[in-house]
């Protein structure tokens, strides 16, 4: 599809409820404002986003899915990790 | 208030006749302009460069038919005969058509195509950020909503022309080509507006966007490395009905349904 020499980008995007930019997907651009540009037109068309970030997609350092269970499987036995050992009164709300 | 003689029975698949108020022809010269550029920007649908391209065309292709939408209704509206959107946009023949030249020509290569909207989209969004203080109140909001769409089209072709022609080789001398075939088709942007809509605060007149115009176009020109062609742009026509020969095809492949399948929908 796209020219193997146009760089990749990771898009981010938060969405009208505020809260933390997101992953969304990955666009190809030759450099960081037609990265915008694109991403712009590729996943805010129905209103996502008030604001994008682009990262070029080399720039992000991913576990090794080889060390998976090292990385993640001891946490499955720490339950008492989990905020469910305490009543949250309703006047708190959504935490 | 209807202009037309009443009584004449239109069969569907015929062309409608126009009621032409200054006020009317100004609706449809933009609304024209919009639907044949965005139809235009529609047929790359399947054949862009690459999958986030095709995507911006689109957008942009709708942006442009939501304004030509929203234009022909109010159109129909002042002409007062009951015309709708669909009707002023299948109904008519390609003389009674009012857009520029500019937006008719064909897509040719990516070069063209983002040198056609540039050229234009140059024009129009001065224009638009201008008649946001039209005396007419729904003009004015129409107004208000193409001119966010069009800054938009401004910095997406003004991006790519700057890349085309500050690329390489291959690119450059594409989008020169593409400016300069396009160069003569410039001048009839900045026809004079009709006196009475331009004193009534309607509308701005056309040739007072020339100043942006140029600026615009200069600005982008020299980034993008290319020579802006030393001729006037002396091809004109569109606004009074002559049209190239490609309007005839656009409007075969637009008008073709509902030409053959009087108010069919879907």
């Amino acid at each position: 599809m796209a020219d193997p020499a146009i760089p990749l980008w990771e898009v981010f995007i938060r969405s009208r409820s505020g809260l933390a930019h997101r992953h969304v997907g990955s666009v190809h651009a030759a450099d960081v404002t037609m990265a915008l540009q694109n991403a712009r037109d590729v996943y805010t068309r129905r209103g996502e986003g008030l604001s994008i970030w682009v990262v070029p997609s080399n720039a992000i350092t991913a576990s090794d899915p080889a060390d998976k269970d090292m990385m993640f499987e001891p946490t499955g036995s720490k339950i008492y990790r989990h905020p469910t050992f305490y009543d949250v009164p309703d006047e708190v709300g959504h935490m | 208030m209807c202009l037309m003689k009443s009584g004449i029975c239109e069969m569907a698949t015929t062309s409608i006749s126009i009621a032409e108020t200054p006020l009317v022809a100004l609706m449809l010269e933009r609304a024209d302009d919009a639907l044949i550029l965005g139809h235009r920007l529609s047929e790359w649908t399947g054949h862009a460069p690459m999958l986030e391209e095709e995507l911006a065309l689109a957008n942009m292709g709708l942006d442009l038919i939501g304004q030509a939408r929203e234009l022909y209704t109010m159109a129909g509206i002042a002409e007062g005969c009951g015309h709708d959107e669909d009707q002023l946009a299948y109904l008519r023949d390609a003389r009674q058509y009012r857009n520029l030249l500019l937006v008719e020509q064909p897509n040719g290569d990516f070069a063209t195509t983002i040198a056609r909207q540039f050229l234009y989209i140059a024009f129009a969004d001065p224009w638009w950020r201008s008649t946001m203080a039209s005396s007419h109140p729904t003009l004015a909001a129409i107004a208000a909503k193409a001119e966010k769409e069009t800054a938009y089209h401004l910095r997406h072709s003004s991006e790519w022309l700057i890349r085309l022609g500050d690329g390489t080789e291959e690119s450059h001398a594409r989008a020169q080509a593409a400016i300069d075939a396009l160069w003569p088709y410039t001048g009839e942007l900045f026809e004079p507006g009709n006196p009475d809509l331009i004193a009534q605060r309607v509308c701005p007149d056309p040739p007072t966007m020339r100043v942006a115009w140029n600026r615009t176009v200069d600005a982008i020109l020299a980034e993008a490395t290319l020579t802006r062609p030393s001729a006037d742009g002396i091809l004109r026509g569109g606004r009074a009905g002559r049209h190239t020969e490609h309007l005839g095809h656009i409007l075969t492949d637009l008008q073709y349904l509902q030409r053959s399948f009087p108010g069919a929908t879907w």
